[in-house]
């Protein structure tokens, strides 16, 4: 089911910008289009863009927010969510438990 | 005459002439609206759908810039469970599958579950669930949920505390069926707002409540009102509420959630009371006729969703596995049928994810 779900509509996740744009419906209730919107103006690129992957991957690098692809040193979990919280202004429920537990 | 491949709902392979597909794609389309007292598709739409079903390629999509997010029910059981969830029945870690599902699966969200998928036996293991969330949202970058489903079956006797309804209403005793229902519901709300919250608690994105009012009525009562609490208690919590069916079976048959009667009601009612209850996303479920062509089921499935994701006012993910969303009834699902289910409730119904 993954897989033709993923090739006929599917945003691919962090291949590019399916959670963040997952994010936004879900904290904000945001519907698809605004929710790619808000995304993309975030990422500081086009609605089409988001979607690409060829931009996305070299973008996720950058901003540090979790690639598909195993980059050591590059952040992934908790740490690119950290990232992701402050690219979209946004509080992951798993961070802020990270950080009251990580409280001095 | 020009025939074209096309499927039954039971997914067995047919030809069929595009008349004939017409005549189905208007049968499919009167059958949903006539039902629900929803509005018919436009003759574009049905022409776009009637494009879409009789595409010469094997495989479909939808246009770049139309995509949308992927929710997903059952987690890892998908790899490790039987066929009865069209399980591979590979025995994977659960946050081996989690990441795999991530990083080789292009998932945009994912979601932690227990090998039964229902609230109730999550109880005794909590604390086994909690620290395994804990671990995977260490090393996760999607939204990660828990999910589960209400099952509302496992507190009726023989597996639960209360009165089997449906052993009740055969001996008459109506008025005990109809207690028993309602008890039921409270007693899910409880565990919903005890399960949910530790869940939350353990670094948890929100909560799937999936397959919700499949033991009817009082089953949906019971989901809404411990989503509710969860929202009280959690309000950030990312709250999916996705149904059993296209409509709530009336076990109890006159159960209210905040003042309304629930039984009988189709999606675009249904998404109402998810919304009060405080759901962030809406999964609606249209059902397959195993006995009615791909055009049929296809058409009455987006003329329900369509209407759904209309009056909604938060996003809508349609259920779309084997035997809903207009996809044959089948373990596995044709990738032909699957793919032109999925581009006609993207471009047509313009739902927010699947």
């Amino acid at each position: 089911m993954a897989v033709p779900h993923y090739m006929t509509s599917g945003m691919g996740g962090i291949r590019s910008a399916g959670d963040l744009v997952a994010r936004m419906q879900f904290s904000k209730n945001m519907k698809i289009e605004k929710a790619k919107e808000y995304v993309a103006k975030k990422l500081g690129i086009s609605t089409l863009e988001i979607a690409d992957e060829h931009i996305m991957r070299e973008l996720r690098e950058e901003l540090k927010i979790g690639v598909v692809t195993g980059v050591p040193g590059a952040p992934r979990g908790i740490a690119a969510k950290m990232n992701i919280e402050k690219l979209l202004g946004i509080k992951i429920n798993s961070c802020e438990i990270f950080r009251q537990k990580t409280k001095g | 005459m020009t025939q074209f491949y096309t499927r039954m709902g039971d997914g067995k392979r047919v030809l069929m002439t595009r008349e004939q597909m017409i005549n189905d794609l208007q049968a499919g389309m009167a059958d949903a609206a006539d039902m629900g007292g929803v509005p018919d598709l436009s003759s574009n739409e049905l022409e776009m759908i009637l494009e879409i079903i009789t595409d010469r390629n094997r495989v479909v999509g939808v246009e770049p810039g139309n995509e949308v997010v992927l929710t997903y029910d059952i987690g890892q059981l998908d790899f490790t469970g039987d066929n009865g969830n069209s399980g591979n029945g590979v025995d994977v870690g659960r946050l081996e599958s989690a990441l795999l599902h991530e990083r080789a699966l292009a998932a945009d969200t994912f979601e932690l579950a227990h090998a039964d998928y229902s609230i109730k036996p999550v109880k005794p293991i909590i604390s086994n669930e909690m620290q395994t969330m804990e671990q995977i949202q260490q090393q996760i970058t999607v939204p990660y949920f828990y999910g589960a489903m209400p099952n509302a079956g496992l507190y009726y006797a023989p597996d639960g505390p209360y009165g089997n309804p449906a052993d009740l209403m055969r001996e008459f005793k109506i008025e005990e069926a109809m207690a028993a229902a309602e008890l039921t519901a409270d007693h899910l709300a409880r565990d919903i707002e005890y399960v949910a919250t530790r869940m939350m608690s353990a670094g948890a994105d929100g909560f799937n409540f999936d397959t919700t009012a499949s033991a009817g009525d009082a089953d949906f009562v019971g989901t809404l009102k411990g989503a509710g609490a969860l929202r009280k208690a959690c309000p950030d919590a990312y709250i999916m509420i996705g149904m059993a069916g296209e409509s709530v079976m009336g076990i109890h048959g006159s159960i209210e959630y905040d003042g309304s009667i629930v039984a009988g009601t189709y999606p675009h009612q249904q998404v109402k009371f998810a919304q009060k209850a405080g759901a962030n996303v809406f999964g609606p479920v249209v059902n397959t006729n195993t006995s009615k062509s791909l055009a049929w089921n296809l058409a009455r499935a987006v003329t329900f969703v369509k209407e759904c994701v209309n009056v909604s006012d938060i996003p809508c993910h349609v259920n779309m596995g084997m035997g809903v969303g207009g996809i044959p009834m089948c373990e596995t699902a044709p990738l032909d049928a699957l793919t032109r289910c999925n581009k006609a409730m993207v471009e047509i119904a313009k739902v927010d994810g699947i």
